[in-house]
């Protein structure tokens, strides 16, 4: 029995080093976590769509492989990463210094936008210090957004800070905050779409400048994968050019 | 105080968290903080004085409601208690068109209401113990010299009662300092609430909360410093006689 699973163990080992020893781009399997919608959920009938999704097809498309997506937890995205369980990962992955020392980023595709909201009914206009002049302005506590606001108006404004997303909504349709300054998407699902008709949006999405948004989501490899990663910015790039970037983008986001 | 600053900002230069920007954050948290506790526990205590008083009385419709308050007031979290008001009075209908919204529509206020229901009730409760625990034989010689109740409760009964309510108030006071870290989930710039924005501005919550927790300390000092004046001045005739 011993020497069996021995035996069965050391023919498993033979099989795995000779399939990664294989086709230099080859068909490979891509690691997401669902759900984080816009960016990777399942539709009602439980396909996998979101931008990471699309993008993510297009782009193998245009190398000319076949991709997987292999769901994963995002606790253990990048040991199942490690541990070849799948190739990438693609899944809002934010790039960091922390990260980098364990994985090998692509080219960031994605930089998520930040965009103000506001009730349906409040005259705001292109955000700005006169514009924004004396209102009640909310944040989420600590975020990317805090600092942002703080930084830029919170000298002219009155800056609330919450504890969560929800308290600032609760807050906003109390009436008690003129707008809110939230991750794009987030702002999306929960004011745009859920409470239709009583939110917009305000102004143009933000996503610069990098010292408040960071460098944006990257595709994460494996370290001596380097040649894989480069065929994906070879073919982020060539996307990016013909238009089918702004096409998918377009699909989640709606036009710029 | 140019020259103050001058010094204080040179002390400074080499450390990246507490520069006056952050230290002026502290600065107005600590004036909110203390506004906030000492409104509340001022109106509070005004507010206690004839509820402890009703609390003890003989007519149960007098009674019944005052016990009902304290029970609700202490029977549940202060957390609780201010998301209710802050957040809860948005439901009441038509509140945003009426002259209230101007004072319920910054986070000041309901705070304020809050903190003042919750520290009367401890007071109220406070008092009407001290006021239970009357010597029986004060209020029979006071009787014997024919007072009316007011009176009696006036120069009797009161004094007295406030004097045994004295170190039982002085632990709410503090009770009262510490519980108003809560006022920043309402996004009230308190003390605590400069703590958290530092932290999460630096990313250093240990400098940010130790600092915070130093200033509690000095105001806690404040505090029991006074009520250990209080207590020496008024509780005198309870010390033993020094020889």
């Amino acid at each position: 029995m011993k020497l069996q699973t021995i035996l069965s163990l050391g023919v498993l080992g033979a099989a795995m080093i000779a399939g990664s020893a294989s086709a230099e781009v080859r068909d490979i399997r891509i690691g997401v976590d669902v759900p984080y919608e816009p960016m990777e959920y399942r539709t009602p009938d439980g396909e996998l769509t979101g931008f990471d999704i699309d993008l993510g097809n297009a782009l193998c498309a245009e190398i000319g492989i076949e991709c997987e997506w292999v769901v994963q937890g995002w606790d253990g995205i990048i040991p199942g990463l490690m541990a070849r369980k799948y190739d990438a990962i693609m899944s809002s992955m934010t790039i960091n210094e922390q990260r980098r020392e364990q994985v090998l980023f692509s080219d960031p595709y994605i930089t998520p936008p930040s965009a103000w909201f506001a009730p349906a009914d409040v005259e705001i206009g292109t955000p700005s210090e006169e514009s924004l002049e004396g209102l009640t302005l909310g944040v989420q506590r600590g975020t990317l957004q805090d600092n942002y606001v703080t930084d830029l108006y919170g000298d002219v404004a009155e800056v609330n800070r919450y504890a969560t997303a929800d308290d600032m909504v609760l807050d906003m349709d109390s009436g008690r905050l003129d707008a809110v300054f939230l991750d794009f998407p987030i702002g999306k699902s929960t004011l745009l779409d859920s409470e239709a008709g009583d939110y917009k949006l305000v102004g143009e999405m933000i996503t610069e400048p990098q010292e408040y948004f960071g460098e944006g989501f990257g595709i994460a490899f494996r370290q001596r994968d380097q040649e894989l990663a480069e065929a994906f910015n070879e073919a982020l790039a060539t996307l990016r050019e013909n238009g089918t970037y702004d096409e998918i983008h377009e699909r989640y986001f709606g036009k710029e | 105080m140019e020259a103050l600053l001058a010094q204080l900002e040179a002390q400074l230069a080499d450390n990246s968290i507490f520069t006056l920007q952050t230290l002026s954050y502290y600065g107005e948290g600590l004036v909110t903080t203390v506004q906030l506790v000492f409104l509340s526990l001022i109106i509070g205590l005004v507010a206690a004085v004839p509820l402890a008083i009703g609390r003890g009385s003989r007519r149960r419709w007098v009674k019944m409601p005052i016990f009902l308050y304290t029970y609700v007031f202490r029977g549940t979290p202060l957390l609780v208690q201010l998301y209710l008001i802050y957040y809860g009075v948005v439901f009441v209908e038509g509140i945003q068109e009426s002259w209230l919204w101007v004072i319920l529509e910054k986070p000041f206020v309901p705070a304020l209401i809050a903190f003042t229901l919750n520290t009367a009730a401890y007071t109220t409760e406070i008092f009407h113990g001290a006021i239970k625990a009357t010597p029986r034989g004060e209020i029979e010689a006071a009787r014997a010299y024919g007072m009316s109740r007011a009176l009696m409760l006036r120069r009797i009964v009161l004094p007295s009662a406030f004097r045994r309510a004295l170190p039982a108030y002085g632990n709410e006071v503090i009770f009262m300092l510490h519980a108003s870290a809560i006022a920043s989930v309402v996004t009230i710039m308190d003390l605590t609430g400069a703590a958290r924005f530092v932290y999460a501005r630096f990313y250093a919550p240990f400098e940010a909360f130790l600092f915070v927790a130093a200033i509690y300390l000095c105001l806690t000092f404040a505090i029991l410093y006074l009520f250990r004046y209080l207590e020496r001045r008024l509780l005198a005739h309870l010390k033993p006689a020094s020889g």
